[in-house]
Formats: structure tokens, C-alpha cells, sequence
């Protein structure tokens, strides 16, 4: 079932070389402070870590205990204590607290913070301010990238969303400036530069800045071209329920650095087991991108012909035997464990799935998305509410009616949110704050109100000052435009026609037909192009911040279209779902290109809609 | 050719040569008499300090700088302590080392930079010598003070000093010392009557050089070769030892029948020399003292000072400046008297070649026939580098050109090399600027620290002219002098801010490597914040200027140059000292004005003051965001009434920010706790906190219905919600009966169906089978199917005559069990179908 790809497809390079650029760093930090010592890892910092380098490898560079950061007093006998953690100002509170404690206790020890990709201005003054600078030593662990695949790069910054999009704080701006640098060192140079948004203009200009203080070697490039996205051009995508396999997986189970836990009623087993989701896994890697609808089909096809090479072996003399047992039974057997794991999964997930309420509220979503029935959607939506069936896909749903309609009615407005907050509680006001202040949940404005506003914005915006001024808060005067924009790049197929999930003519697939990722189709139709002509009005309703940067020495490379030039990064700021990942894959099999997801996180909807609770920081 | 060797002196097999540098330009009085005179290596700088203080401590001696051609640099009247030695630093500064100890350091333009002390003991027991010497780790000081104790500082710019160990038994100053740097270390090796001892950090060992005439009964003076190797002593029999540093092997001895101990001695050899020697300098004359035991004597018309050089000995008089050194190899080839060598051909073959006298060709043919002529050339160009003289220089050049004509393939690059490399040495040896420089120590020294000398010098056009003509990257090289010479010109103070300003910006314009804020921050150390401001406007980066910025207190300028850098950290770092600089109104205002920074500080607030904060809203009288701050700081306290008055205060700001609904929304949870704790109260169920639906919910199951029907009216809870919660409780506690009431009390605003499959969940199918006749016809379907009755399924579908309803049927009908029902559909399809 896999699709044939085109025969010309360039080579990904490769990227388990930045693993091993940040393992060495590690060791090199661990080195610095010779001896034994136990090792405090932030909690999400741990998967991440698992790529990297495993305990064996820590406990061969003296580390005596590892240990999560929970925030609570610790109780470690070693004399020295190394922190490897985020730069967040709350563990660096907790840290200070810490050394306080054991001053207070009379206990000598030696600390090293490390900071991971880099350390802050703020952790630093809170160190200042708790009186314990001199008695900690920092250091920074640059590492900014994880290959999670062999065509998704990570940067493992969940909050990248929040803290840019919502708190308006650019910290993590240089940060992706550097990840794209070091991209840039390794495989570059870039001969071209899409983007669009805000964000994406300043992580840019962040890389070109680094650029221009490093000094270039010549090398040949791997990887041609990048396009930067900012993560509010489109909500609408990560809002809708995926049903590509992999994106169900991650919406169901959550995959985490591309491992997911299966529970007991997955492995049949008693109890839950760890499973590394990628390319390596020969069953997935074959139905990761595929519709859900067919991977059922799939997998007892690969069943059948798995039974098929097993069975090979009645009527093999004891010579063909030996070669079967030494070279494909190790094979067989590791294929069988995987298909019956994804077996398990599905049938798991069909339980959920194919029950009638999933149904509906896809179709619900889909009359969303196409606009009709909007009533009806609203019936749902209200009843979703007023039977608490899930508190994150009642939230999801109303910032889908919202975004798709440019916003409630202002009756609509108050009364779904009296609703939702009878059924959820106060706390949420601060949550609907939130969705506001994004644009993801908002009043309908009359006409008027709106142009002003947005002439007012208009006016600051020639300022170059002005504009990373307003930057952070412009999404208050953002109209999604979904309605036009859909019409303008044919998002939604026409409504009818029978689509045929088996055999995708287009992106839409990933959505069962119902809708082409925008994020997705931008980046197709600006490829197209090859730059952003044609689109100005599409541009205009994405708030502008388009850009395209053609880097000058390229002039004798451009004559002919190198391989390197068919490999496009394309850098998501503030993360991007496995739907979209997916999209791109067909993209690339269909145009012959290569895609690279560089992502500040994996999203799905429900992570997007946790990070707007307000009890999460 | 007899002018070139003219003065030559044959020592051994090699030649030695005296080479005028320079005619003096100074005008001293006396020479050199009675003058401490330092100069510095590599044809640095000389000092000269007249020796009269002792006698009249009134009279102020003068101190003069000079070039190596004598050229005035700086003069001023000394007017500190007695001086014991100066010494040049590798960089060009000047040591005075004054009798207690105190070591004071002068730039090139006698401008006071710093002093030191050498150890607080030398106040008591003064420095009775002292002597400056470089080593790979810089430069360093040695002293020996008036207890005979050896102080040594081996890098000044790093200063650890060193107390030597006692030497046994010495009572009196020894005859002589000097200082090693062997094994990684400064030693000092000195010498007290017939006695040698090796002084390093640890221990005192003495030592016995191999092979001292037995005539010798004590060392009268010792010298060290420029690169630490080799060590010659001169002993009170007149002999001069030369033998290797490490006393192990004996080179040499020449007895020079002269008693007294000279003034001054100095090792003159050149890489690859052939005849390494010993210069001795006594009062009038000069004797060089070769491995071979021969000797060339020179007299001395002046008193004069011998400067050690790698390839040489430049010996500097009151009138003259000269430089005594081996004949190069290739100079002895190509100039010695009746010389066959083929660079001495080439250079006979130019010279007719010249006069247009066929002879050339015999002599070109001479060198070719024994194929030498590409040795010829390389010859002329190298005996061309160790030329003086640009006559000669040319002249060499001439031929190696000339020779190159008949070579096919002949490499540009050593012709090429050597006539750049002459051309920036016979600039810099010019008598105005006076860097008397010779080719392999330029090699040594490298164009980087030729052109920093030369910037130290001020000499900006020149070392300007060399970057450009040497092609020396930008970034070491014309950026670097622009930058120095920017950094000067802030410092002239009779121009106007302006005028520098425009100066500077017209000549440095777009430089690569040109930092703008380092030239601000020198004009800002000399006090002028103006111009230095003005220079910053200049700097591109907008992160570079803004530590200056915060230095001149332009704190406001500061944070928006930070802001546009888009280094978070920089703002952050302005923000923290705003934060303490201003008053807490002011700071806000500023931030106010600048929203990046401002979220920047609410995220720090978030986690650390949580009250200014809130003093942050209230400023801006932002009463969204201190409702919301109200609401966040209620659900995180734990007693009813205080959450109850942030409550309060949160709906008070609501409606200053005309959020009604807000307002409205946060009114009713007052309500709502109020109510949860009456109820707690009275029925000591925990429902505190909970949402609306929640607590419905709580008090449904537990049966409390007169309390959830007042919430239900209290908080108009739309029909809908109220019957869900209502049903669902029932159901999960199982009491059918009261279920069955309910239903029947009012119509359902839900409808039936959800009655039956709630039923259905509770796997109770007959309860269940009571709601399906009162489900409306359209979801008639749905409900048999729920409970299982695929009869009276199929029976609805017909009856409603759908088409999507009879297939959904039909799914669920097994083909073999249900025959009948199957059967029934199919022909109720077909007859649709017919219709």
C-alpha cells in the first residue's frame, strides 16, 4: 500500500550526527566537574535525554544517582549535585531553595547548573537575588536539536508556543535562530528563504545575525531551501481531530519524543510497554501516514503475509533451514511483535473511534470547516458542554466554531461561555482571556470597530521599532479570514464527490477529504511560485509578514536545480501535529521533493488547548 | 664591488661586518656618559636617563624616549626615586626599577600607565641590580636586593613573585649574574668568586662550566645568547668561555689578554651562523671573540651600549647606531673578493648586461652550462634581504630578475615575497620612523606586531599604507589601525564632538570588523559622553551599544536599543537595572512605553513578585488583567473568605473594565461558594470548589433534589443541562423509580432517546424499554436498536420509509438469526425502490 514515490527523490542527509555533536558536549559538561555526582534531569527534559545518551553511558562519566526534578526537597548523600535543566525561573527558584536548605543545614556541596540549550539573563538574576550566584556554577548544554525521525528535527520547547504567541515574550526567538544556525552549519547553506509571520521574521533575522558573526566555510549544501511558519497563520489545522494513523496514536496514546507507552489493553499483556515510533519500525513506517480507515486492511494483509513466510519453512531441508533461522526469522519474529503491537493498537483505537459519538463530532467538525449547518454545530457544541464529555474538546471545538466563523456571535459568545464555565468552573475566565487574546476564541466585531483597529496597528507597523512593539499583541486584532481563505486557496474540496481515502489526490486525505491543511498548501502553492507573487491577497489575510530571502553567493548554484535544492526544511514555530507531518509526505511524494519538519514542539489539539489553561504555569 | 666589503672583518671562515644604521639625531651633551640606557630589541624604542641624580638630588634628571635613529619621542623630568635599571617591555613600555623596589611602567609617549612593587623588603634592603629580560611568557624582572636575595617576576603583566634561595655562604654581591629560561623556568645563575650557582624557585646548585682555564680564578661578568641557549663568561684571567646554557658543553675559549672586566658583553650569532661570537666592550674598544679563537678588534671613539639582537649586536654611541653581525651566507657568496659562486655570476652578468657588454652572455653561459642559474637567482634574492642599503637591495633584485629571464620554470613567489618584504623594511628603517628592523627579525616579530608597533607609535598612515599594500585581511588588518587611530583621535580634546564624530565616521564608513562601541567606550573613559553617543549612533548592532548606554546612564536609549537588538537577555539585563536605578513609578512608566520588556517582566513577576505584579495592572490601570490576576490569586487560597474578597475585588475591576459578563460570571461564583458551604454546613458534603455542574451533580446523587432544584433556579441552569445531570445521577444510582418519575413530570426538553441509552448503559435494557414508545419518531430507530429490538428497528425504519435508516438496520442483522427481519427490510427496500 505504500505509495510509489518518485523515482528522483533526493537522499535526507543525515542528522544522527547532531546527536552525537550533543552527546559529546554532555560528557564534555559532565567532565567539568570531575568526580562523583548525582544528576537532577527536569522532568521533560528526560526524554529527550533517552535519545541521547543512556545511563550507562552517564554512570561511565560519574554520575552516581539520577534523579527527576519534582520542586521538593531532595535527599541526595553526594557531595556534588548537577541540575540539568530548562532555563525556567521556577526550577531555578527551586534550585536556589535547595542550596539555601542545605547552607542552612551546614552541608557543603558543589552545584552546577546546566542549562539547556541555553541559560537566560532572568535564571541568573534569580540566582542573584537568593543569594546564592557564587556558590553554583553555570554552563550551558547547546542543545537545541533532536532528530526525532529521519525527516522530523525537534526542538523540544513545548512552551515556545505560550511564552511567544500568548506572553508576547520573545526569549525563545535566538533560540530558534540558533537551532536554524546550527542546521545552517552543518548542512547549509540555504540558497532560499520562505516565511511567514512574525516570529518567523525574527528567528530569521536572529539566523542571519549569527550568520554573519560566524565565520562560512564552503561546503556542499544538503539541504536547498526553508520555510518559516509561525504557528497562529493557521489554528485550524492542529484544532481538528487527526485521523492519519500516527496523528491518532499521538491524540490517543501521546506520543512523547516519538516513543509512545501502550497500555495493557494494547499489548495483550499485563503490563505497559514502551514503543519507539519511526522509520526504523518497518510495520509503521508503512502505515504511519495512511488514513485510518485503511490501516485495518493493511495490517491483516501484512498478517497474511508474514503467515506466508513463516510458512515457507515446511518442505525446507535442514541447508535452507539454517540460512531461514540465521537470517530471516530474527527479522519475522521482530516483524510480528511490531504487527501485533499495531494490531492492538488499532483494534484500541477503533473501539474509541467508531463508536457514534466520534463520528459525529467529526462531522460536526467537517460542517465547521465547510460552514454548513452552523446552528447544528452549535447545538452540538452545547450539548458536548452540557454533558461534560471532555473539558479540552468542548474548549477545542468552540475555538474551531470561532476561528472557521471569524468569531461568535456576541449572544453565542456569552452564552457558550456561561455554559462552559457552569460545567468547568470559574478558573476558565482565564482561559477564554486567553483564547481571546490569541485570537482563538473571540466576539464577532462589527465591521467597523475592526478596520479602525487594524488601520491603528496598520500605522505602528511602519515603524521598524513599532513593529516588534506590537508584535506580541497584534493576534488581538486578528481575524482568522478562514471562510475566505479557504475559498481563495480551494482548502475545503467540494462537497459531493465521492473521495476515495485509499487513493489520496490530495492533502486532504489527512483530514478523510473534508479539508487541506492550510500550513500545508501555503507552503505548496509558495514552492510553486517560488515566492509569495500571486498571493498577496492570501498574505493580507494572514496578517502579512511574508518574505522570501535568496541568499546572494548562490548566483552560479541556482543554474541548475541541485538535489539540495529539492530538500526544503520547513520550520514550524510553535510546533506542528503529525497530520500536517503527514500532509507534507504527500506533498513531497507527489512534487518529488524532500521535506524536513523542524519543530519547536509535536502538538496536537489537546496540547494546544492545555497550554492555554491558566493552572498550567 | 670593493665598497660592499669594505667593511668586513674575516673571523675564523666567516666574515663579520659593522653596518652603519643610523646617524644619531639626538643632541646629547655627553654621549652616552653616565647614562642608564635601555633599548629594546627587534630595534625598539631607546630610553636614556642621565645618571647625575646621586650628586645633587635637587637637580632633576630628565628622562628622554627616542627612536632607534634617535628621533625624539617623549621627555620629562624625572621626579620619583632613585633608579637602578630600565627595561622595555615586549610591548613597548617602558620599566623604571627604582631603588626600593617600586617598579613604575611609561607607555612609548612617557605617559604614566602603573606601577608595582617587587616585595616590601627592598624599602629596608634596596634593589642593589636589577635586570629585565624576555622570555616566551613575557617580560620579566629580576633583582638582587641588599640581603643577596634573588626576587623574580617572570611575567610582569601576570605578576607572582618569586624569593630565590639563599645562596650558602654568600657575604658579598656576587661578581656577576644572569637570568636562564630553561626547562619552563626563569633561573638565575650567578657567579661569587670562583664559585657558579644554578638558582632556580626550589634549590641553590652549584654548578662548574667544562673545560674553564685553570688561570681563572672567578668569573668577572657572564652573558646569555638572545635565545637562552648559550652562556660565555668572562673570567679575571681574560679569558672568554663560550660553551651551552646548560653548562654541559664547552664551544670555545679565547684569551683576550685583557685584565680589566669590560663594561659589557653580548653574545652575536645568526641562525645558521657559522661562527658564532662573543662581543666584549670595554670603555674604548671593542673586541669580537669568535668560536675559533680569533678576534676582531673595533675601538670605540664613544662610550656606547650593546643591544643583543637575534642575528646580531646593534651597538648604539652617542653619534652612531650600528649593527655588527655575521656575513649571511649568501652575501659571503655573491660578494666575497673573486667569488666563482653563481649568484656572484649572475650578478657580474646583469652588471655588463647593463653596460650592454656581450660579456653577460659569457657569464650567463658560465652559470647555465653547470645548470646553477636557478640557484643563481635565489642567491641574489636572498643575499638581497640581508642588504642594508637599497642600492644594494636593487641592485641584487636587478639580477635575480635578470636571471629569471632565462628560467622557464622559475616560481614568482620568493622574488615576489622578497620585494614586498623589503619594501615595508626599508619603511619602517626610514629615519622618521626608525625601526631598524632586518629581515629575519621581521620574520620572527610577523606583520601583526610590526603593525601594532607601529599603531603603539601612532604611526596610523604608514601601518595603514602596509595593511593595504600587504593585502593583511581586514579584520587584522585596516580595520585594526582604524580602529586604534580612532580610539587616539577621541582623545584630542581641543577638537569639537562634531568634527570627531564626522571624522571618524568619514574614515572608518563601513569598515568590516570596525567596532563602534569600543571607540565610543575610549571616548566615554576620557569623559567626553557626547561624542561617545554620537559614536554609537554609528555602531550597526544594536546589542553593542547598549552596555555603554547603561554606563553613561542613557538607561531609556538603552532599553529600546535592546528591544531592537531582539536579544531577550539584553533587555533583560536593562530592565534589572532600570529596576533598581529608578523609583518604582518612573520604571513602570518607562516599561509602560515598551511592551516587549514589559512582558518580559511579567513573566519574571510571574514567579518571583507576584505583588508588583499587580502594582504593574494597577499602574496601568489594566482592569482586565487585575480581575483576571484576582481570580488566578482566589482559586490558589484555600479559605472561603478571603476568596471570597478577591473575588469581589476581581468582579469590582471586571466592571472598571466593562467586562459585564466577567463581572456577571464571577458575582455568580460568590454565589456559588456560598451556597456550596451552606450546604457543606448543613449536609457536611464537600463540594467546595466544585463547578456549577459538579455540585449539581453531587447533589443529585446524593439526593438532596430541593437543593439542586434551588441551584437549578437560582442559577438558571439551562433545561437541557438540568435534565442530563439529572438523568445520568439517577441512573448511576440506580433509582429507576425516581427516574421513571422524573421523566414523566415534564416533557424533556432532551428528549427520550437519551433516557433509553443511559438505561442501556446502566445495563438495564427493561427499564430502558419503558422510554422507547415516548422517543420521537425520528429517533425511533436508535432506540430500538439501543435496547436490542431489531424487530421493532425494522418496524420504525419501514414505517418511516427510510432508505438510510433500513441499511443501518440491516447492519446489525446477523444473516443467519435474524432471516426474517432481513427478509422483511429487503422486500420493504425494494418496494421503496419501485415507488
Amino acid at each position: 500500500m505504500a505509495h510509489s514515490a518518485r523515482r528522483d527523490a533526493p537522499e535526507l542527509p543525515d542528522f544522527s550526527l547532531l546527536k552525537r555533536l550533543a552527546r559529546d558536549q554532555l560528557i564534555y559538561l559532565l567532565e567539568q566537574l570531575p568526580g562523583k555526582k548525582d544528576l537532577f534531569i527536569e522532568a521533560d527534559l528526560m526524554s529527550p535525554l533517552d535519545r541521547i545518551a543512556n545511563v550507562t553511558m552517564l554512570k561511565q562519566h560519574d554520575v552516581d544517582k539520577l534523579y527527576k526534578v519534582e520542586n521538593t526537597p531532595i535527599f541526595s548523600t553526594c557531595d556534588q549535585i548537577c541540575f540539568l535543566i530548562r532555563p525556567r525561573i521556577q526550577t531555578v527558584k527551586w534550585i536556589a531553595d535547595t542550596v539555601n536548605a542545605d547552607k542552612a543545614a551546614g552541608k557543603f556541596r558543589k552545584y552546577k547548573i546546566i542549562f539547556t540549550p541555553q541559560k537566560f539573563y532572568a535564571c541568573e538574576t534569580v540566582l542573584e537575588e537568593q543569594g546564592i550566584y557564587g556558590d553554583v556554577s553555570t554552563d550551558e548544554w547547546a542543545f537545541y536539536l533532536l532528530p526525532l525521525d529521519d525527516d522530523i528535527i525537534s526542538l523540544e520547547l513545548p512552551e515556545f508556543f505560550r511564552d511567544n504567541f500568548l506572553e508576547g515574550d520573545q526569549r525563545w526567538v535566538t533560540t530558534g535562530g540558533s537551532a536554524l544556525h546550527l542546521l545552517h552549519s552543518l548542512f547549509g547553506p540555504f540558497s532560499k528563504v520562505y516565511g511567514i509571520g512574525r516570529c518567523a521574521k525574527m528567528v530569521y533575522e536572529s539566523w542571519r545575525e549569527q550568520v554573519e558573526e560566524s565565520e562560512q566555510k564552503a561546503q556542499k549544501s544538503e539541504i536547498g531551501n526553508v520555510f518559516l511558519i509561525d504557528r497562529d497563520v493557521d489554528f485550524v489545522t492542529p484544532l481538528c481531530s487527526q485521523v492519519v494513523y500516527e496523528g491518532l496514536v499521538d491524540d490517543i496514546f501521546r506520543i512523547k519524543c516519538g516513543c509512545v507507552e501502550f497500555g495493557p489493553d494494547v499489548t495483550t499483556a499485563d503490563k505497559s510497554m514502551k514503543v519507539m515510533l519511526n522509520s526504523q519500525d518497518k510495520v509503521f513506517s508503512e502505515i504511519r501516514n495512511e488514513h485510518f480507515s485503511n490501516v485495518f486492511g493493511f495490517l491483516s494483509q501484512k498478517a497474511r503475509n508474514l503467515q506466508t513466510a513463516y510458512d515457507k519453512r515446511r518442505g525446507m531441508d535442514i541447508k535452507q533451514m539454517r540460512t531461514f533461522v540465521s537470517e530471516e526469522l530474527k527479522g519475522l519474529k521482530q516483524e510480528h511483535r511490531l504487527l501485533s503491537l499495531h494490531i492492538g493498537a488499532s483494534e484500541s483505537m477503533m473501539k474509541k473511534k467508531t463508536k457514534q459519538d466520534f463520528q459525529e463530532l467529526l462531522k460536526t467538525e467537517h460542517s465547521l470547516l465547510e460552514g454548513f449547518d452552523i446552528r447544528e454545530c452549535i447545538t452540538y457544541i452545547e450539548e458536548h458542554i452540557n454533558r461534560q464529555v471532555s473539558m479540552i474538546d468542548s474548549l477545542r471545538l468552540l475555538c474551531l466554531l470561532s476561528l472557521t466563523e471569524n468569531g461568535l456571535l456576541p449572544k453565542d459568545y456569552r452564552s457558550l461561555k456561561t455554559q462552559y464555565l457552569q460545567s468547568y468552573g470559574i478558573e476558565h475566565l482565564l482561559t477564554f482571556a486567553n483564547l481571546r487574546q490569541l485570537g482563538l476564541l473571540v466576539e464577532q466585531q462589527p465591521g467597523d470597530a475592526l478596520t479602525a483597529m487594524e488601520s491603528k496597528v496598520g500605522k505602528l507597523v511602519n515603524d521598524k521599532t513599532a513593529e516588534k512593539l506590537t508584535g506580541a499583541f497584534s493576534s488581538l486584532a486578528k481575524k482568522s479570514n478562514f471562510r475566505a481563505l479557504s475559498k481563495k486557496l480551494a482548502l475545503v474540496p467540494k462537497t459531493g464527490e465521492e473521495y476515495d481515502l485509499r487513493v489520496p489526490r490530495d492533502m486532504a486525505y489527512v483530514f478523510s477529504g473534508a479539508y487541506i491543511p492550510l500550513s500545508c498548501k501555503l507552503i505548496e502553492q509558495v514552492l510553486e511560485r517560488d515566492g509569495w507573487t500571486g498571493l498577496e491577497e492570501v498574505t493580507r489575510m494572514l496578517n502579512g509578514n511574508e518574505f522570501v530571502v535568496t541568499a546572494s553567493h548562490s548566483g552560479a548554484d541556482a543554474r541548475f536545480k541541485t538535489d539540495s535544492q529539492r530538500i526544503i526544511l520547513v520550520m514550524f514555530l510553535g510546533g506542528c501535529s503529525y497530520s500536517e507531518i503527514s500532509a507534507l509526505r504527500f506533498l513531497g511524494r507527489e512534487k518529488g521533493y524532500k521535506f524536513i519538519v523542524l519543530t519547536t514542539a509535536i502538538i496536537n489539539s489537546a496540547r494546544l488547548m492545555e497550554a492555554m489553561l491558566d493552572n498550567h504555569v | 664591488m670593493a665598497f660592499v666589503t669594505a667593511n668586513w672583518n674575516p673571523l675564523g671562515d666567516a666574515f663579520y661586518r659593522k653596518v652603519e644604521l643610523y646617524e644619531m639625531g639626538w643632541s646629547l651633551k655627553d654621549g652616552l656618559r653616565d647614562c642608564h640606557v635601555a633599548a629594546a630589541p627587534y630595534g625598539g624604542p631607546i630610553a636614556v636617563l642621565k645618571e647625575s641624580q646621586r650628586c645633587s638630588p635637587s637637580v632633576r634628571p630628565q628622562l628622554d624616549i627616542y627612536t632607534a635613529s634617535g628621533m625624539p619621542v617623549a621627555a620629562f623630568p624625572w621626579k620619583s626615586g632613585v633608579v637602578k635599571q630600565l627595561g622595555w617591555t615586549v610591548g613597548d613600555d617602558l620599566l623604571c626599577v627604582q631603588e626600593d623596589g617600586t617598579v613604575l611602567v611609561y607607555d612609548l609617549f612617557g605617559s604614566f600607565k602603573r606601577h608595582f612593587s617587587m616585595g616590601n623588603e627592598l624599602v629596608q634592603s634596596h634593589v642593589l641590580e636589577a635586570k629585565v629580560f624576555h622570555s616566551p611568557y613575557g617580560t620579566g624582572i629580576a633583582l638582587l636586593s641588599g640581603t643577596f636575595r634573588f626576587i623574580l617576576a617572570t611575567n610582569i603583566e601576570d605578576l607572582k613573585l618569586r624569593r630565590l634561595p639563599e645562596v650558602p655562604g654568600l657575604q658579598g654581591a656576587p661578581s656577576c649574574w644572569a637570568v636562564l629560561s630553561q626547562d619552563r623556568q626563569s633561573k638565575v645563575l650567578l657567579a661569587a668568586g670562583p664559585d657558579l650557582y644554578m638558582l632556580d624557585t626550589t634549590a641553590c646548585t652549584p654548578v662548574i662550566p667544562p673545560g674553564l682555564t685553570p688561570q681563572a680564578s672567578s668569573i668577572v661578568h657572564m652573558a646569555v645568547s638572545f635565545s637562552y641557549k648559550y652562556l660565555a663568561f668572562f673570567t679575571d684571567s681574560g679569558h672568554v668561555w663560550m660553551g651551552s646554557a646548560n653548562l654541559k658543553d664547552k664551544l670555545g675559549e679565547v684569551e683576550t689578554k685583557m685584565k680589566t672586566p669590560p663594561k659589557q658583553m653580548a653574545w652575536c650569532r645568526r641562525p645558521k651562523g657559522q661562527q658564532p661570537s662573543v662581543v666584549v666592550m670595554w670603555e674604548k674598544n671593542l673586541l669580537v671573540a669568535g668560536q675559533c679563537q680569533e678576534t676582531i678588534q673595533y675601538h670605540l671613539d664613544e662610550d656606547s651600549v650593546l643591544v643583543p639582537e637575534m642575528d646580531g649586536v646593534r651597538i648604539i654611541s652617542g653619534s652612531h647606531h650600528e649593527l655588527l653581525q655575521e656575513v649571511p651566507a649568501a652575501c659571503e657568496e655573491i660578494f666575497k673578493i673573486a667569488s666563482m659562486a653563481p649568484g656572484a655570476l649572475l650578478l657580474e652578468a646583469n652588471r655588463e648586461y647593463e653596460k650592454e657588454s656581450q660579456k653577460a652572455d659569457e657569464y650567463l653561459r658560465e652559470i647555465k652550462e653547470q645548470d646553477l642559474l636557478g640557484e643563481a637567482v635565489k642567491q641574489c634574492v636572498e643575499a638581497a634581504g640581508y642588504e642594508h642599503e637599497p642600492e644594494t637591495q636593487k641592485m641584487l633584485l636587478r639580477a635575480a630578475s635578470f636571471g629569471k629571464c632565462f628560467l622557464s620554470n622559475f616560481r614568482p613567489e620568493l622574488f615576489v615575497h622578497m620585494c614586498r618584504d623589503l619594501r615595508v623594511l626599508n619603511a619602517v628603517r626610514d629615519y622618521t620612523v626608525g625601526i631598524p628592523l632586518t629581515l629575519p627579525q621581521y620574520k620572527q616579530m610577523t606583520v601583526q606586531v610590526l603593525i601594532d608597533r607601529l599603531v603603539h607609535r601612532k604611526l596610523y598612515p604608514l601601518a595603514f599604507e602596509i595593511c593595504r599594500y600587504l593585502k593583511t585581511p581586514e579584520y587584522q588588518g585596516v580595520s585594526r589601525v582604524l580602529k586604534h587611530w580612532a580610539c587616539c583621535k577621541v582623545q584630542q580634546k581641543e577638537e569639537a564632538d562634531e568634527v570627531i564624530a564626522r571624522a571618524i565616521s568619514v574614515k572608518l564608513g563601513e569598515t568590516a570588523g570596525i567596532s563602534y562601541s569600543d571607540i565610543a567606550a575610549k571616548a566615554y573613559e576620557c569623559g567626553r559622553t557626547e561624542l561617545a553617543i554620537k559614536l554609537l549612533e554609528f555602531e550597526p548592532r544594536s546589542g553593542e551599544q547598549v552596555p555603554l548606554l547603561l554606563k553613561m546612564k542613557r538607561s531609556q536609549l538603552a532599553l529600546s536599543k535592546a528591544i531592537e537588538s531582539g536579544d531577550t537577555d539584553l533587555v533583560y539585563t536593562v530592565v534589572t537595572y532600570l529596576k533598581n536605578e529608578m523609583n518604582r513609578g518612573d520604571f513602570f512608566m518607562t516599561l509602560r512605553n515598551q511592551p516587549v520588556a514589559l512582558s518580559l517582566y511579567r513573566q519574571f513577576c510571574k514567579h518571583q513578585e507576584p505583588e508588583t505584579l499587580k502594582d504593574l495592572f494597577n499602574q496601568d490601570d489594566d482592569h482586565q488583567e487585575l480581575g483576571n490576576f484576582y481570580v488566578r490569586a482566589s482559586y490558589q487560597e484555600g479559605k472561603l473568605e478571603t476568596r471570597v474578597s478577591l473575588l469581589q475585588s476581581a468582579v469590582d475591576e471586571y466592571n472598571k473594565a466593562k467586562n459585564e459578563f466577567a463581572a456577571k460570571a464571577t458575582e455568580e461564583e460568590i454565589r456559588l461558594l456560598r451556597f456550596q458551604r451552606r450546604v457543606e454546613e448543613e449536609k457536611g458534603e464537600r463540594v467546595l470548589g466544585c463547578s456549577l455542574h459538579d455540585t449539581l451533580h453531587c447533589l443529585l446523587t446524593l439526593g438532596l433534589h430541593k437543593q439542586a432544584e434551588q441551584l437549578y433556579k437560582d442559577f438558571r441552569v439551562p433545561d437541557k443541562r438540568y435534565w442530563w445531570l439529572k438523568l445520568t445521577a439517577l441512573a448511576e444510582k440506580e433509582d429507576w423509580e425516581e427516574l421513571e418519575k422524573f421523566a414523566k413530570s415534564k416533557k424533556s426538553p432532551i428528549g427520550y432517546l437519551p433516557f433509553v441509552e443511559v438505561c442501556v448503559k446502566h445495563l438495564n435494557k427493561y427499564e430502558a424499554k419503558k422510554y422507547v414508545s415516548k422517543v420521537t419518531p425520528e429517533q425511533k430507530v436508535k432506540a430500538h436498536l439501543a435496547v436490542g429490538d431489531l424487530e421493532g428497528a425494522a418496524e420504525a425504519a419501514i414505517e418511516r420509509r427510510s432508505e438510510g435508516e433500513v441499511s443501518l438496520v440491516l447492519s446489525r442483522c446477523s444473516a443467519t438469526t435474524d432471516r426474517t427481519i432481513v427478509d422483511r427490510l429487503n422486500r420493504a427496500r425494494a418496494a421503496a425502490a419501485k415507488k
